[in-house]
């Protein structure tokens, strides 16, 4: 019998709606609000102050799904934006022309815009704006690239030191003292999720798969990116792991049959989420890895939050995200997918949004056509703007790709 | 020399993508390397301390055909990456030994990982520019970052650089930087004397030349613009910002200028002019360029600025330059310029300054429309 079905949905449902349900009391009960991005993020050391937290890439990617992001979209261009700047910020920037109100109710207004400056400029463009609109103090944490085969011991050093100052910081803002007890246990429990979130993840080397690395992963990594640091994530983690496992032994999976496995590069189309994962399923494609769910951390080889070296994890944390590894180095994240998780192919997603993301991906491509022999395909939409996706475009590339991979299997048999 | 002349092989220099004078250098000095350097701004003296010859990537300036770059490089991103592509993957990189990126945008950060990969015989480096510069341990990471990508180069040249190298390196850097102030000095003073497309041709020459010789060459200039006859014509007085990092076609500026304006002050190639007072040497030399760095305010929308100052400070600067209006005139698809368009128009607004914004790509072949548009401008503005 089937317990555990659907409870990654489900449960996220819940936290998420208790979450925003908090957000939108905050202000009214003066408690206080930091904004902050998900690659790099800090958020133990917000939570240690007692920060509600605010995620502008989340909320953008929710309007997306919901379909509200081209509403907010085109009121941040009637404001003078650029149609080629990221569209995350433009619908961010128009929910807060919008004075907060968004499809799930009311945004709270910041106290604290923390920057993680990691892998991404943008980021950066994002919260200047914001800290302009708002009036509040912004606090850019620079944390530098990963640009070497190691990270010099000096980059972290500066990263700690910084942590210290924005700590300082939240004190002013909050009127609260740091307890260093209460961010070890933070940074034990987001360990203590970081480890069940691997399990979760590496659950799809099986074949076949019992979960989408990509198109459920990237609902299911919600609570790691934003909730890291509360038992509330820990018991999710458990959850998904327990309904993985249960799908195993009732051998069920993300699509009725896995005929091909593939990794994929790059952020989904939010506002066009279903579409594009039918276009996969009709083939019987199952993600079984992606780079997008990493973008918040890469767990997947040993790192980890560390309660008897807090400030140094949290530094070390900030600097692995997807993006701020170099090229290089994601190309070698990714073979080690191809071959850790058994796939057939790489799908490349190229977002024109996201140049960190997209910006290179056709370069992977050509490596692995010609150095590893693996098929590689190469698709374009966004990730938040409903404009750029065309359905019928991407059928036609889809469908070609998997036809000759079909047609490649099955001269080879 | 005549001035014109001058400009001719500034022109020339400037004109040659092969980079034939990197070889010409080379050939004269037997067994130095040479260093491509991507805007916006990156310690070139660290490279000339190596014993190397720093050589500025300014892309390709629309002399070139794209055959390959644009099967790599998606069409929303800005030329200048393409065109760097480009000229690596049609050996035109072949007089260079490697390239150093500095952080700039999320374009070069990945375009660095590009060429790294497809121009195997670079040495490929990418510096990390801090953004926190409030932080307490600011100086001391970049120090070291200065240090690691010294360490580097070192390597590359099988030498090692002592303080006094460099310190001589950032000696030479800074007599640059003295002239190409006065040079701009000059023109905001003369803009009839001193065009925006000629200071350019000027600066843009030192890319390919030694800091020393360029140095020389921008000295005699200057000496030669002070007998420089001619009468100021009735123009509007711009300041253009924006295109810090990819460069506008001559033509362009060419065309502002004629339809009305005389551009006075500007952020074109930013980098050469970054650390706009002399570093100061204080024992040691890398710290003092660190320093220099951090406390240095030149402001561009490639480093984070605390709230207001990017608009207050375009804002003073449109003042203290005593403009009639401000061209803000981005590379297209440049996001990082895109993005504070909408903070500096809102800003010019409130500071009732006259402002228009023009777009630009290297390969743009006809200047027609940012000319009517420019004289529209111009026209509101004289007859406001
Ligand atoms: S032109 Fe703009 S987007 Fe392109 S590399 Fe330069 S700063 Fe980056």
């Amino acid at each position: 019998m089937a317990l555990y079905q659907d409870l990654g949905r489900n449960l996220q449902k819940d936290l998420l709606a208790k979450w925003y349900g908090d957000l939108a009391l905050a202000n009214e009960r003066k408690e206080p609000v930091a904004y902050l991005f998900v690659s790099g993020n800090v958020e133990e050391l917000l939570q240690a102050y007692g920060f509600h937290l605010v995620y502008p890439e989340i909320n953008a990617l929710q309007c997306g799904i919901k379909k509200a992001a081209g509403g907010f979209i085109q009121k941040a261009e009637e404001a003078g934006y650029s149609s080629d700047v990221c569209g995350y910020v433009k619908n961010d920037v128009g929910i807060a022309l919008a004075g907060g109100k968004w499809p799930l109710g009311n945004l709270p207004k910041p106290d604290l815009l923390v920057c993680t400056y990691a892998g991404c400029t943008t980021y950066m463009k994002w919260f200047e704006a914001l800290a302009q609109h708002f009036e509040c103090p912004l606090f850019v944490l620079d944390v530098p690239f990963v640009r070497d085969e190691d990270v010099p011991a000096a980059d972290i050093a500066y990263v700690v030191t910084q942590l210290r100052e924005l700590s300082v910081l939240c004190q002013a803002v909050t009127g609260r003292t740091l307890s260093e007890e209460r961010l070890r246990e933070l940074v034990r429990l987001s360990a203590e999720a970081e480890d069940l979130w691997v399990r979760v993840l590496e659950m799809a080397k099986r074949r076949p798969s019992p979960l989408d690395g990509f198109f459920e992963a990237v609902f299911f990594m919600a609570p790691i990116n934003v909730l890291r640091g509360t038992p509330e994530c820990v018991a999710y983690y458990e959850g998904v792991l327990r309904e993985m496992e249960e799908r195993v032994s009732l051998g069920i999976g993300p699509i009725p049959e896995e005929k091909f496995r593939v990794v994929l590069e790059g952020p989904p189309p939010w506002p066009h989420f279903r579409a594009f994962w039918d276009l996969f399923k009709r083939w019987g494609v199952t993600c079984v890895a992606s780079t997008y769910p990493r973008v918040g951390g890469i767990w997947d080889w040993g790192m980890r939050h560390d309660p008897e070296r807090p400030w140094e994890s949290i530094a070390t944390h900030a600097m692995n995200g997807y993006t701020n590894w170099n090229l290089a180095r994601r190309q070698a994240m990714m073979r080690r997918f191809v071959a850790e998780y058994h796939a057939d192919a790489l799908v490349l997603h190229s977002v024109k949004s996201c140049r960190a993301f997209s910006m290179g991906m056709a370069d992977t491509r050509e490596l692995f056509l010609r150095e590893d022999r693996l098929p590689a395909l190469f698709i374009e939409s966004d990730l938040a703007d409903p404009r750029y996706f065309s359905e019928a475009q991407l059928r036609t590339r889809v469908d070609a790709f998997f036809e000759a991979l079909e047609h490649r299997r099955s001269a080879r048999v | 020399m005549l001035i014109a002349e001058i400009f001719d092989r500034c022109r020339a220099l400037v004109d040659d993508t092969d980079l034939s004078t990197v070889a010409a250098w080379k050939a004269a000095h037997p067994g130095a390397k040479a260093i491509g350097c991507f805007p916006v701004y990156v310690p070139t003296e660290l490279v000339h301390a190596a014993g190397m010859l720093p050589v500025g990537l300014v892309g390709g300036g629309g002399h070139i055909e794209m055959d390959h770059a644009d099967s790599l490089v998606q069409s929303f991103v800005c030329s200048i990456s393409r065109s760097t592509l480009e000229l690596g993957m049609t050996g035109r990189f072949r007089n260079l030994d490697g390239l150093l990126f500095p952080s700039i945008c999320d374009v070069a950060r990945n375009l660095s990982g590009m060429c790294s990969r497809n121009f195997p015989a670079l040495w490929v480096d990418y510096i990390h520019l801090p953004q926190n510069r409030a932080s307490a341990g600011v100086v001391d990471y970049y120090r070291s970052e200065l240090a690691r990508v010294q360490v580097g180069l070192d390597v590359l040249a099988g030498r090692t650089t002592t303080f006094d190298a460099l310190a001589a390196s950032i000696q030479a850097f800074n007599q640059q930087r003295a002239v190409l102030r006065d040079l701009h000095a000059f023109r905001r003073s003369f803009p009839w004397l001193l065009s925006t497309e000629e200071l350019h041709l000027l600066t843009n020459a030192g890319s390919v030349l030694d800091v020393a010789e360029h140095t020389n060459l921008l000295q005699e200039t200057l000496n030669l613009l002070s007998m420089r006859k001619g009468k100021p014509k009735d123009r509007i007085r711009v300041l253009l910002e924006g295109a810090f990092c990819e460069q506008p076609p001559l033509e362009l500026m060419k065309a502002i200028e004629e339809a009305g304006c005389w551009i006075v002050e500007d952020d074109l190639l930013l980098g050469r002019r970054w650390l706009a007072t002399d570093v100061t040497l204080n024992g040691d030399p890398l710290r003092a360029l660190a320093e220099s760095y951090v406390r240095q305010d030149t402001v561009s929308s490639v480093r984070h600025e605390r709230p207001r100052r990017r608009a207050d400070s375009l804002v003073e600067r449109a003042r203290e330059a005593r403009v009639d209006g401000v061209l803000l005139c981005s590379a297209k698809f440049c996001e990082p310029a895109l993005f504070d368009q909408v903070l500096l128009r809102n800003a010019l607004e409130q500071a009732g300054i006259p402002h228009l914004a023009l777009e630009f790509e290297e390969k743009m072949g006809v200047f027609e429309t940012p000319r009517t548009q420019v004289e529209t401008f111009v026209e509101s503005i004289l007859f406001a």
